[in-house]
């Protein structure tokens, strides 16, 4: 298991150590030779923080001692042990880590870790026991590991806190109250596409995430649906026939998921239902990919003709493919010119462009463009003449830009709260549900 | 602001200070003291003056006081054992407080004291703690078994702590068990026999009911020692498989590749026409392709795991190439193993795509990236037939660009490819001979200098590009230097008539004016050979070559199954066993596959193999008469330090030249021995063919060979703080010498070396002293050759070349055993006079003697002279 754990500022100065095991060779080598070295300490920083290259992996083996290590601004987290470790465990650890610590205290900085060193010793102590991660749920540590110190608490207080900790609910505490039990949902996905010259979508797909933030009282029940397709299917077996040929239309195919720790995963294994007792406050419910039936929310329809050896002319077409209704924002489309340019005249019709000579790019901004609409930009390129035989590479045109629905097509179909021993039905729940789809990765090749 | 006081404070003043103010009455100045103190510990000052002032503060009711106390405790307890026993009572009274948290804490702070002392005083409070009636107290003791484990594991044992762990399997609360299973997990590892995880159906399904209840970290814990399991038979095995599935949409990563270990493990049991084995193979695909949109560390190691997993299994990931793609902004790691899978996954139905990507690839900035690109594209080649062609052009068209690594690494891969198709693609020869002046470095030089060689005879002016190479032969590295060689040979052969001179040159350059004795071998081999039989010359150089196989970089299949069993873990990442990188006892183990158990045995790891070498060395008892013949042909044709692994060749280059020995030589002179066995015996004239050979080399000044056996690890470094010493014993003149490398594995200058000897079987003593002059610093190696003398005191050792041995540095005085060749003792002219031996013979007691009948047997010349170079005198057998 994780032998210590050491947290570095970018000059590799130790700010916070924690050590687990004497075999990572730092108290053992101190102690047994008076030595004020400290072995671990000063490998990593002298083979990994002032190393001379770039880093080439975040596994660093020095003389039979494994480092880990992930960088958060300039703060080192670094995890050592001696042993065979299970790697991906050490690294979502870590992460982990730095989730409670800005839970906490918010940035995790030079500053903010020397302000709050004693409690990241005692969270740390908390987490990480002899190099065994242990519950880490911001929820349930907030209950007994506050800045003010624990005040006077009641043997029930007490009891509440060990069994929250170490049962099956970890990451919500009891006794949560709301006046207005509400909750939020938001849906963002981001959508790749690469696209031919042609028109031809090489490879597509979108990641999503739904994004909850609760504010329920007491230990609520919720079950969570949208239109997958299984579960569609699966009911219209049973309803009647025209109504499944009808959802049927509306359902989408998520290649894969993975949920929050809360979610029942045995239960969606088996009826694909997804329930949980969520969190308090905001937490990432579900991560999914989908690759079919992408509604991709623009067309780039690129143009590029050669004028001699001197001149380029690029026109570039772009559709929006949504409901007219819709606003899409931020949309900003990148043309890369060619190196040797030496001048770019541009006219379009909508927005602003400009040539950016440091970006080797024209940049062509519009605020918002509503759906099923088109717009146009056309560029004269002039170039210097090189005697360069490499030809321009012709890097793909991309795109940015903002849509409020999901171009995977996902729907939430319902969010339902049960809490049986307070008297709050389902009905009483304010729900809130946002889609925003985001371009990831949104290229077209020229 | 208050915290740069707090780190910014030193003098021995300051430390006063905080005494006086550890020692006030107000709690919070005392807190404030405390965290001062601690403040100072982080960056490594000294504060352990202050232990009787800060344990003081023990006794509190401030829960917050108390967490710091105990956090400096940890640290400085080991430094004053003494003291830390005062800490004793507050320990056991806080493990009995009414306040669950407390009694948690106490118990897991003092597993953290690692005093040995003390650790008897904590058997008790541990004890309760383990039983108590609050999980959260439960879970922390059974952490706190496995500390206790790690200072004394004796004292664990002896107090029946394992037999409470393993009933906290079966505790109500999932959070407890997986802690249990955590602390029994690494216990059992340093006991690779016990049965401590006794892993049977009643427990598996107790763990499976755990797995879906408690935290992201115990299911971790649970599916790791779930995978140590082997299921009876395939419908247990599904039924496993069944229950972890769920665990592929867990959010945590570890999770899900913990869960991946498990189903590729016990999916080796399931037939593989059931149903259910092809559903769990598509469920298979999805997860690890998500795996790819976590960080970019975590990515990391999931793609080596995937490298893994489709060696084994391609067909999980066969239609998923796309998700391979490099993207712009991966960072270097992530799009170096990114590269790899996607060779892997290249067949003829995705080839395109692939070729395209890697063409980008190939104009990107990080040199290695780039490189790696281009040898990829040469790897398709060689993998697809059908891509050869448009590899071959893509390449061409790389060249073209006339980046200078670019151009070398094609001309690396090139060479590859004709290797895989020859006289296919020579019409490119042309372009690569016009960039014959950029290449600077070794391989891509030795690689084009190959090419010349090989199509010497279409290359119209072949000589002369070879002769612009040898102007400056011996600024070569050797590997360029072979290459050299061999290629101008073959050009000999081909054009014998107008490259007389230039052979003439090389094999002088080689054989007289190089210190490298690789070459120089070479060199002496292609002389005889060309001097006298240019024929057989001709059929051992210009052989057809075997083609390359078709994937070079696969890892080894036991050792692929081996590290399947270990997928998630740093081993995973490495693709190294864990032996390799772990020290003592713990990760010996190899994991195997369950299906394929037992069905290769030789799984044994170089490392364990020379080990295992080392303990079944030879019998060393005197041998009677007629095993006299069998024992000493074993000792002297299989190094008796290494009775596993053939000796690994010290270099490339001699690999090089067994090879060609190998290659052509083996049915020219009729030698039947395998080609293992030849450097065992250089001088020792076995057949005909062979001795002429030799004989010849005998007029030009052949060095006279003598057998070396390889050097093996004597003292291991995690025995030896560090220090590794390695060696081995040979005879060189008449003087046996032990001959050592001594490496320094530990993080400081070790210095002072000394070496004695115990008494032995034959009396032998250091002639000298050890000469280890300069001091060893870490990670650096010194060889030492110790001239040896038998004139020691002397006493019979069991087995009888058995040597103890210590060596003494500046930290501390090391022991060690080994056995040495008794060949090594033999003198060279071991002839002796007809009566002499007889009477030898006599005194030697009647019952050590046994006889044994050699049937038709012709003890014609060869055979004697064989065994006079084993040095042993065959008049006895004459008779």
């Amino acid at each position: 298991m994780i032998g210590g754990l050491f947290i570095y500022n970018h000059k590799g100065e130790v700010l916070i150590s924690r050590v687990y095991r004497d075999d990572i060779g730092y108290v053992s080598m101190e102690q047994s030779f008076g030595w004020k070295m400290r072995n671990a300490v000063d490998a990593f920083r002298v083979n990994v923080i002032h190393a001379r290259q770039q880093v080439r992996s975040p596994v660093t083996n020095i003389a039979r001692t494994s480092f880990f290590h992930v960088k958060r601004s300039n703060i080192w987290l670094a995890a050592v042990t001696k042993q065979n470790v299970n790697a991906a465990m050490v690294f979502e650890f870590l992460y982990k880590m730095c989730d409670v610590m800005t839970a906490y205290f918010g940035k995790i900085s030079e500053e903010n870790i020397k302000n709050n060193f004693v409690l990241i010793y005692e969270l740390l102590d908390e987490i990480l026991d002899f190099g065994y991660p242990q519950n880490s749920e911001t929820g349930a540590l907030k209950t007994f590991i506050t800045q003010q110190g624990i005040k006077g608490q009641t043997k029930e207080e007490q009891s509440q806190i060990t069994s929250q900790v170490t049962g099956q609910i970890g990451w919500r505490r009891e006794g949560i109250k709301y006046r207005r039990n509400e909750l939020f949902l938001d849906v963002l996905e981001s959508v790749n596409l690469l696209m031919s010259p042609q028109g031809q979508v090489l490879s597509a797909h979108v990641s999503g995430r739904v994004v909850m933030k609760s504010y329920l009282s007491g230990m609520p029940e919720c079950k969570f649906g949208m239109n997958d397709k299984i579960v569609i299917d699966k009911q219209g077996k049973g309803a009647a026939s025209d109504d499944a040929g009808k959802s049927g239309k509306q359902s989408i195919a998520i290649d894969d998921c993975t949920f929050h720790q809360c979610v029942r995963l045995s239960k969606f294994d088996s009826e694909r239902s997804i329930s949980f007792i969520p969190p308090d406050g905001e937490y990432e419910l579900m991560r999914y990919r989908t690759t079919k039936d992408i509604i991709l929310p623009f067309r780039v329809i690129p143009l590029v003709r050669e004028v001699g050896r001197t001149k380029l002319e690029v026109k570039v077409v772009i559709k929006s493919n949504f409901k007219p209704s819709l606003l899409a924002q931020k949309i900003e489309v990148r043309i890369p010119t060619p190196l040797n340019t030496s001048g770019v005249q541009v006219i379009c019709m909508k927005g602003k462009a400009k040539y950016k000579a440091s970006e080797n790019a024209i940049v062509w901004k519009i605020k918002r463009m509503a759906g099923m609409k088109e717009s146009q930009i056309s560029a004269e390129i002039e170039l210097l003449p090189t005697n360069d035989k490499k030809k321009w590479a012709r890097p793909p045109i991309s795109m940015n830009f903002e849509v409020p629905f999901a171009p995977s097509g996902l729907k939430v179909r319902y969010l339902k709260v049960f809490e049986s021993k307070l008297n709050y039905s389902d009905h009483d729940v304010i729900k809130w549900v946002r889609y925003i789809g985001r371009s990831g990765i949104y290229e077209t090749r020229c | 602001m208050m915290c740069d006081f707090l780190f910014s404070l030193v003098c021995t003043g300051e430390i006063f200070e905080l005494k006086a103010e550890l020692n006030s009455d107000k709690k919070e100045k005392k807190k404030e003291a405390v965290k001062k103190v601690i403040a100072s510990m982080t960056v490594g000052k000294d504060v352990s003056a202050l232990f009787p002032d800060v344990v003081n503060c023990m006794q509190t009711d401030n829960l917050e006081l108390k967490k710091l106390v105990y956090l400096y405790l940890m640290n400085y307890a080991k430094s004053q054992p003494d003291m830390a026993i005062m800490a004793v009572n507050t320990f056991v009274k806080d493990c009995e407080d009414p306040n669950p948290l407390i009694r948690a804490l106490a118990v897991r702070t003092m597993g953290c004291i690692r005093v040995d002392k003390i650790t008897e005083y904590l058997c008790e409070p541990l004890r309760k703690c383990l039983k108590d009636e609050d999980p959260y107290v439960r879970k922390t003791a059974a952490v706190c078994v496995a500390k206790l484990h790690d200072i004394n594991a004796q004292l664990v044992e002896d107090q029946g702590f394992l037999d409470t762990l393993k009933d906290l399997i079966s505790d109500s609360n999932p959070m407890v068990v997986a802690n249990a299973v955590a602390a029994l997990s690494e216990i059992a590892e340093s006991h690779p026999n016990s049965n401590l995880l006794d892993l049977n159906p009643q427990t598996i399904n107790k763990l499976l009911t755990a797995l879906n209840e408690c935290t992201e970290w115990g299911q971790i814990f649970i599916l790791d020692c779930l995978a140590n399991y082997t299921p009876r038979d395939d419908r247990e095995s599904q039924s496993i498989c069944e229950r972890v599935t769920p665990r592929l949409s867990h959010a945590n990563s570890a999770v899900v590749l913990s869960a991946v270990k498990v189903l590729m493990k016990f999916m080796e049991m399931l037939p593989k026409d059931l149903d259910y084995y092809g559903t769990l193979l598509k469920k298979l695909a999805p997860p690890l392709v998500t795996l790819l949109s976590a960080e970019p560390e975590l990515q990391y190691v999931a793609l080596r795991n995937i490298n893994l997993i489709v060696q084994r299994r391609p067909e999980i990931l066969k239609h998923e190439m796309k998700v391979f793609f490099v993207k712009y902004n991966d960072p270097i790691y992530v799009k170096l193993e990114k590269l790899d899978i996607m060779i892997r996954l290249a067949s003829q139905a995705n080839i395109a795509q692939v070729l395209a990507e890697l063409k980008e690839y190939a104009t990107e900035v990080d040199v290695d990236f780039v490189r790696k690109a281009v040898r990829a594209i040469g790897r398709c080649a060689i993998k697809v037939e059908q891509s050869a062609e448009r590899c071959v052009s893509t390449l061409l068209d790389l060249i073209q660009t006339k980046v200078n690594y670019v151009v070398q690494e094609a001309i690396v891969v090139i060479k590859d490819i004709f290797r895989k198709y020859p006289n296919k693609y020579e019409s490119v020869i042309a372009t690569l001979c016009e960039n014959l002046d950029s290449l600077d470095e070794p391989e891509a030089r030795a690689a084009m200098i190959w090419i010349v060689g090989e199509y010497a005879e279409r290359i119209d002016n072949a000589d002369e590009l070879l002769e612009s190479f040898l102007e400056g032969f011996h600024d070569e590295s050797t590997q360029v230097q072979l290459q050299l060689l061999t290629a101008i040979v073959k050009l000999f052969l081909k054009k014998p008539t107008e490259t007389q001179e230039l052979v003439q040159q090389v094999l002088s350059l080689a054989t007289q004016d190089s210190d490298n004795p690789d070459l120089r071998d070479r060199g002496y081999i292609y002389w005889r050979l060309l001097s006298t039989d240019p024929v057989a010359a001709k059929e051992v150089v210009l052989a057809e070559k075997p083609l390359i196989s078709e994937e070079t970089d696969l890892i080894e299949p036991t050792l692929l199954e081996e590290l399947i069993c270990h997928i998630g873990t740093l081993a995973s990442v490495y693709h190294k066993p864990p032996s390799a990188f772990v020290e003592g006892s713990r990760g010996v183990q190899h994991k195997r596959l369950p299906g394929s158990a037992g069905s290769g045995e030789s799984v044994e790891s170089p490392d364990t193999g020379s080990a295992a070498g080392v303990s079944e060395a030879p019998p060393a008892v005197i041998p009677s008469q007629g095993d006299l013949l069998g024992d000493l042909l074993n000792l002297d044709l299989t190094p008796p330090t290494t009775t596993g692994p053939p000796p690994p060749a010290s270099s490339g280059m001699q690999m090089g030249a067994m090879d060609l020995l190998g290659g052509g030589l083996d049915s020219l002179v009729g030698f039947g021995a395998p080609p293992a066995a030849m450097p065992a015996s250089f001088n020792v004239p076995v057949s005909g063919g062979l001795d002429d050979l030799f004989d010849l080399g005998g007029g030009v000044g052949m060095p006279m060979g003598v057998f070396n056996p390889p050097k093996t690890v004597w003292l291991p470094a995690m025995k030896a703080k560090g220090l590794e010493i390695s060696g081995t014993f040979v005879r060189r003149a008449g003087v046996i010498q032990m001959e050592m490398t001594l490496t320094n594995k530990a993080m400081s200058v070790m210095t002072d070396f000394a070496i004695q000897f115990n008494r032995n079987s034959f009396g032998l003593a250091p002639a000298g002293p050890l000469q280890v002059l300069t001091p060893l610093s870490p990670n650096q190696s010194i060889e030492a050759a110790l001239p040896l003398s038998t004139v020691g005191p002397v006493m019979k050792m069991e087995p009888l070349n058995n040597l103890q041995v210590a060596v003494k540095n500046n930290i501390d005085v090391f022991y060690f055993s080994c056995q040495y060749p008794i060949s090594m003792l033999f003198a060279e002219d071991g002839k002796m006079e007809r009566q002499v031996f007889l009477a030898t013979w006599k005194d030697i007691p009647n019952d050590n003697e046994s006889q044994f009948q050699i049937k038709d047997c012709h003890l014609n010349s060869a055979l004697s002279r064989f065994l006079c170079s084993l040095e042993v005198s065959t008049t006895q057998l004459t008779d």
